[in-house]
């Protein structure tokens, strides 16, 4: 966060370089608000079931306002799960139920007058692999106003050019708004899904491991994005790379097999001094 | 058993391997190359058989007559292909959007136990017999169209064709609702997750994605509505037909759309079955019209795939 984005790709492959070197520097860096935040998310007993199985055992956590919050843990652990709840997206599975409650400023998502399409207006989500709509880069970006029937009121140019250079992909397409958007390179399609999601200028953007499929230069753009994108939005963000969690997040949370929540707290902790002593061994590898 | 008569097992089934392959790759390469040469042979005959009618009824007259009365001598197509082309355009209004927003619904709408209930229904549909629908179309709904206040003909354009549009919704909604199905689940998550309704996905990325597989479902549809013969002739009644005119003010003509779908009309397929049933009574070229009118058929069905493979060209979505 105090280093400026830079256009040049080396540049950023040489700054992202020393990250992995200096990664114990980093996350003292990372960690620039204080704990004790507003809070814009309140989980509370949040337990999920697929048919039988339970998914998601009775996790409650306070996310942050404009922070990156990471949620790591081993495959199957649930933490894709709980940030599908955040914005309802497991209503769309027949199989899944839900109990608990997500507050959104104060709002349980839950309840029976909230309506999960106006919810995900507030919340966006970017999937672990690129998933442009097979349109053209600029009707990608368009998508979200239009749908949400607020491209008639604004300059959809300018919105579209304001979520691009968000999502730093608008020196590289500004000259080509009418290819398709699956045109791009993998990486650059994960940014086109990125200004996709912050176009219609949403509260909270959910993240799904979102450069799991991209290689090393294109991740190390996504990080230095999601830097970016704390300043305006709160981002939650599930990996399973730790380095990646203690490069970019503010707070960790560290959700182990069975969909158990073990610890969650500002990510230097979570490294350096966790509390659990299965995150101690998860994070130093003797586990998962 | 020891390693040497291992070895030697492995050696012997190298060369009947080899063999069998061989005889498999024939067996193939005989039904694939059969397909071919039917499909040329048939092109052949109808081109061979047509240019002996065109050596008697001049081509002119044959493309640009306005009358089809084989006993008179009178071999004008136009008609005919009016016939045809009123029983395609009034069989796709029907079927089109009917057959596409079912596939929508059972691809985007219907839980798993209704589409498994209800797919197979659709299905069903199109098994029933053509003459089934012939049988309606005269019997049940062109009456129907009278208690509506329509004007309709015991025989009528109309009736015929609407029931051939139900004849084939099945194909469009079935080939439809499989290329909708095949639309990647991360389309429809990126865009519920922005916020989008079900209707706003459907038609906004589910249904352009698959656009190419709905496309060539209405070329198959189509295809089918033109070469379909038995309702026609059933319900259509026999009888060659220009579209009915009236004269406007200024004394310009104008077709009258009404008129001309509550009487009866033909199409080339239902003029193909009289020409066999006329054929020794009259005369050859009679019987030789009928590889002129298939030919004629041959080339519509033809240009129409040309034109909708080239629309959904132009209007597909690829995804991934």
């Amino acid at each position: 966060m105090s280093q400026p984005t830079t256009d040049s790709a080396t540049e950023e492959t040489a700054e992202s370089d020393d990250r992995l070197i200096e990664t114990e520097v980093s996350v003292s860096e990372t960690v620039t608000q204080p704990a004790g935040a507003s809070t814009i998310i309140d989980v509370g007993d949040l337990s999920v079931y697929y048919h039988d199985d339970q998914a998601l055992r009775s996790v409650s956590m306070e996310i942050p306002e404009r922070q990156v919050t990471a949620l790591i843990g081993p495959s199957g652990c649930g933490k894709s799960t709980f940030l599908r709840c955040l914005n309802r997206m497991n209503d769309l599975i027949d199989a899944a139920r839900v109990d608990g409650t997500v507050e959104l400023l104060g709002q349980n998502v839950y309840d029976d007058d909230v309506d999960p399409v106006a919810l995900r207006r507030r919340i966006g989500m970017v999937f672990q692999e690129p998933n442009p709509f097979p349109k053209s880069i600029y009707d990608n970006v368009a998508y979200g106003l239009r749908v949400q029937g607020k491209a008639d009121d604004i300059d959809l140019d300018a919105e579209v050019e304001r979520a691009l250079r968000s999502a730093a992909l608008w020196d590289e397409v500004k000259d080509q708004l009418d290819k398709s958007g699956l045109e791009l390179s993998g990486g650059q399609q994960q940014r086109l899904c990125i200004a996709r999601a912050i176009a219609p200028d949403p509260e909270v953007i959910l993240m799904d491991e979102p450069a799991s499929a991209l290689d090393p230069v294109a991740t190390s753009k996504i990080e230095d994005l999601i830097d970016d994108l704390a300043e305006e939005y709160t981002v939650i963000i599930v990996t399973h790379n730790m380095q990646q969690a203690a490069r970019i997040s503010d707070k960790t949370a560290v959700f182990l097999t069975g969909g158990e929540l073990v610890e969650f707290d500002d990510t230097q902790t979570i490294f350096e001094n966790p509390a659990d002593p299965r995150v101690e061994d998860y994070i130093t590898g003797k586990f998962g | 058993m020891s390693n040497e008569s291992t070895d030697l097992q492995l050696a012997g089934g190298e060369q009947s391997r080899k063999a069998r392959e061989r005889l498999y790759r024939y067996i193939f390469l005989s039904c694939a190359a059969l397909t071919v040469f039917i499909t040329t042979g048939i092109f052949v005959t109808l081109t061979v058989d047509a240019v002996k009618f065109f050596s008697t009824v001049p081509p002119v007259d044959f493309l640009t007559g306005t009358t089809w009365r084989v006993s008179r001598g009178e071999f004008g197509v136009l008609p005919l292909v009016f016939g045809t082309l009123a029983v395609t355009v009034i069989s796709a209004l029907v079927a089109i959007p009917t057959g596409v927003l079912a596939a929508a619904y059972l691809s985007e709408y219907a839980s798993a136990r209704t589409r498994a209930i209800l797919k197979p229904g659709l299905e069903i549909l199109a098994g029933i017999p053509t003459v089934v629908y012939g049988y309606l179309a005269l019997v049940y709904f062109t009456p129907f169209l009278r208690t509506l206040g329509i004007n309709a003909g015991t025989f009528n354009i109309l009736s015929a064709s609407i029931l051939v549009g139900i004849l084939i919704i099945p194909m469009v909604s079935s080939l439809s609702e499989d290329a909708m199905s095949s639309v990647p689940d991360s389309l429809r998550e990126a865009s519920y997750g922005l916020g989008a309704t079900k209707f706003d996905v459907t038609i906004g990325v589910v249904i352009p994605a698959a656009a190419s597989g709905i496309f060539a479902s209405f070329i198959l549809a189509l295809s089918r509505a033109i070469g379909e013969t038995m309702v026609v002739a059933m319900a259509m009644g026999l009888r060659p037909r220009m579209p009915s005119t009236a004269t406007g003010p200024f004394g310009i003509p104008y077709i009258q759309p009404m008129e001309t779908v509550t009487t009866s009309g033909q199409t080339m397929t239902s003029a193909m079955i009289q020409a066999v049933e006329a054929d020794a009574a009259v005369s050859p070229v009679v019987g030789q019209s009928l590889f002129a009118l298939g030919l004629t058929l041959f080339v519509m069905t033809f240009a129409m795939n040309f034109l909708s493979n080239r629309i959904a060209n132009r209007y597909r979505e690829e995804y991934q």
